[in-house]
């Protein structure tokens, strides 16, 4: 039987007959792989790029903030300014059994000089901010120890004065210290003496490794804040989109009746759902890449139809040649499929050197690329170059599809009269 | 081998259908050499196209070896080509980007056959027309003899019973003339049956029997002993 190998030499020939021709078409749909591979690529690093700024925090957590009441409500006036309090914690956990980690923040503001006594006797202070807030923060901010513990919820009942200290704080404060070192150690902070119970990291970046946490409870009664709580923020555990927001609606609900504002005031409490936020961020990107793939299509179908049209133009040219084939004994069915491998050979190879060419230039573009705020990691994942590489399968044999029919219609007669 | 009754065909055309073969009543046996004559117009082209399956005929009969050749599909058309008949043309019809040897191998593809028992057995269809030195040439390098030669080599190939060669030395020169009907002969004597369309008196001297074609009929169908230069022995 005739070998693969054998069907590609016939297949071949034809295209080595008009080198210029079969060039240019190729060029035009190694383009449209090529403009595809990097679309794809540069939507990949936006999205990378979003990600990454949602690092930070837990994505499904929410986030609320007092506000001004804008609505009248059981007698009171619009324009009271509503103020959290312990008391609206404890009572949103007894409420929503959904939400399985919750913070409150009373804040510190500004940059607070801690010091720390060096083993030679001396002192080293540094200034960096400092959050008060409940256990649970650490899984809403991500923080993730590495040496030591977080707050706990002893730490608050006992109004401990403990503190956790970011690697970067850990680091200057203590030099050349192992940070099990650190532990125990002791800190001033605004002249009250702390006990470094935990070191953390954060995949937040450097600003979230110069913080310090303390207990919440230590923060109020240092600083005068009586129970007062500046935000309350939770995680609403695997909650789909729609379950965040009717858990942000229940709290705010609790947080309606507790200070007397209405349920429907949106401007009483402002609530950040990042859930929700991300999900509308992803759409955006399920809108960006059916973009990209719409106008990288068009650019393949454009690729296509030059194909199509050169194999056309290449039929038309071979009608003696197609004749005599059906004459000495090649059915129309071989001819299609000879035109039909035509066709796909020079799309395949074609969109493979783009394909090639698309993920070297992307490749190289996120080595040598520096850091910045747009675009990052620029890449083409895999589902993508297959998902190309079938377009091309599929666009090849489509190019080659009408040519060859018209190829397999050739009448050997009026063929091999033409001369 | 080949028997034809009563065989019409018209070409449809703008102002009606052109009737071209009119009642063709032609037999023709396995291994004879026979000559078609007739004037210009006059449908022999359209009678072998006919006899070669490469067009179809209105009424009438046609059995090829025994069996009624009659709205075959394109695809058993063409397996039955590949198998029984072997076409030379008056233009050689070769393809210009394949050698020789190439051109003489590709009717033998379309039968499946891998390459090398292609490239093979077409060498030596070659060789049996006298262009060992030629295998490798493209066929911008060799004159209209060679041509015509390695044309006939291909219709030789697959081995078939029928050989249709229409004005096969139309474009050559007497004397090159003179050497292919020589080998159109030999393919004879080797027990193949040729039909020879051709213009030329002296050709068809050659062949034992010449039917003539006029306007679509069957005018004289004669029979003789062969004579002119190069007869087979
Ligand atoms: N496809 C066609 N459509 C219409 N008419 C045709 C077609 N092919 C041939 N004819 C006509 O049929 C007639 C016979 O043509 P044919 O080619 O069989 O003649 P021929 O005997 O081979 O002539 P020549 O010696 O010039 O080759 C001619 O009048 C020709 O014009
Ligand atoms: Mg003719």
């Amino acid at each position: 039987m005739t070998g693969w190998l054998d069907r590609l030499r016939e297949v071949v020939e034809s295209h080595t007959r008009h080198r210029f021709r079969t060039a240019v078409t190729a060029g035009s749909v190694a383009w449209g792989i090529f403009m595809l591979v990097l679309l794809l690529g540069a939507g990949t690093g936006l999205e990378n790029n979003i990600r990454w700024q949602f690092r930070d925090d837990a994505i499904n957590s929410i986030w609320i903030y007092p506000g001004m009441t804008s609505q009248p409500w059981e007698g009171q006036p619009v324009g009271r300014v509503v103020q959290f309090s312990n008391a609206d914690i404890e009572r949103i956990v007894e409420v929503v059994p959904e939400i399985d980690h919750i913070s409150g923040r009373f804040y510190l503001r500004g940059e607070f000089t801690i010091t720390a006594q060096t083993p030679a006797g001396g002192t080293r202070s540094g200034a960096f901010s400092v959050r008060s807030c409940h256990p649970g923060h650490r899984y809403i901010e991500q923080t993730m120890m590495v040496a030591g513990r977080y707050l706990s919820p002893r730490d608050l009942a006992a109004e401990r004065k403990v503190i956790v200290i970011g690697l970067r704080v850990a680091e200057f404060l203590f030099p050349g210290r192992p940070l099990s070192g650190v532990l125990g150690e002791w800190v001033d902070l605004a002249g009250i003496q702390y006990r470094v119970v935990g070191v953390f990291e954060d995949v937040g970046g450097e600003g979230e490794m110069r913080q310090v946490y303390i207990p919440i409870t230590t923060a109020q009664a240092a600083y005068g804040g009586g129970d007062q709580v500046h935000q309350v923020m939770f995680t609403v555990g695997d909650a789909t989109v729609e379950e965040a927001a009717g858990i942000a609606d229940r709290v705010r609900r609790v947080l309606a009746r507790n200070h007397h504002f209405a349920p429907g005031d949106l401007r009483a409490v402002r609530v950040r759902n990042n859930l929700e936020s991300f999900h509308e961020i992803q759409q955006i990107f399920v809108w960006l890449r059916i973009f990209i793939w719409l106008v990288g299509v068009g650019t393949v179908a454009a690729g296509v139809v030059g194909v199509s049209n050169i194999m056309l133009i290449s039929v038309r040219e071979r009608t003696a040649e197609l004749g005599l084939r059906k004459a000495i004994g090649a059915t129309p069915g071989q001819l299609v499929s000879m035109v039909v491998q035509e066709a796909l050979l020079l799309t395949a190879t074609a969109g493979y050197a783009g394909l090639v060419g698309g993920v070297a230039v992307l490749e190289a573009v996120r080595r040598l690329m520096p850091e910045n705020e747009y675009i990052r990691d620029p890449q083409v994942d895999m589902p993508a170059v297959i998902g190309a590489t079938v377009l091309l399968v599929v666009a090849g044999t489509l190019a080659g599809w009408f040519p060859a029919r018209r190829a397999a219609r050739v009448a050997p007669v009026e063929a091999l009269r033409s001369e | 081998m080949i028997t034809l009754s009563d065989l019409h065909k018209a070409y449809p055309t703008a102002g009606g259908p052109l009737p071209v073969l009119k009642g063709i009543d032609l037999h023709i046996d396995e291994g004879e050499l026979v000559a078609i004559m007739g004037s210009s117009g006059s449908g022999k082209s359209t009678l072998l196209n006919v006899l070669g399956i490469l067009d179809g005929y209105d009424t009438g009969a046609y059995e090829l070896d025994g069996q009624l050749v009659r709205a075959l599909s394109e695809a058993d058309a063409a397996r039955l080509r590949s198998r029984a008949i072997g076409f030379v043309f008056q233009s050689f019809h070769l393809l210009a980007h394949k050698d020789a040897t190439e051109n003489v191998a590709l009717p033998l593809y379309y039968q499946g056959i891998g390459r090398a028992e292609r490239m093979r057995r077409a060498r030596q269809m070659l060789v049996d027309v006298g262009l060992a030195d030629r295998a490798d040439h493209m066929p911008g390098q060799l004159s209209g003899g060679q041509k015509q030669r390695v044309a006939i080599a291909r219709a030789l190939v697959t081995q078939p019973r029928l050989i249709l060669a229409d004005e096969p030395t139309g474009a050559l020169d007497s004397t090159t003339s003179d050497e292919i009907m020589a080998l159109l002969q030999r393919v004879n004597d080797q027990g193949m049956t040729v039909l020879i369309v051709t213009h030329e008196h002296d050709i068809a001297a050659r062949c034992r029997r010449v039917v003539h074609l006029k306007d679509g009929r069957i005018e004289r169908d004669e029979r003789r002993e062969p004579q002119g230069a190069g007869a087979a022995p």
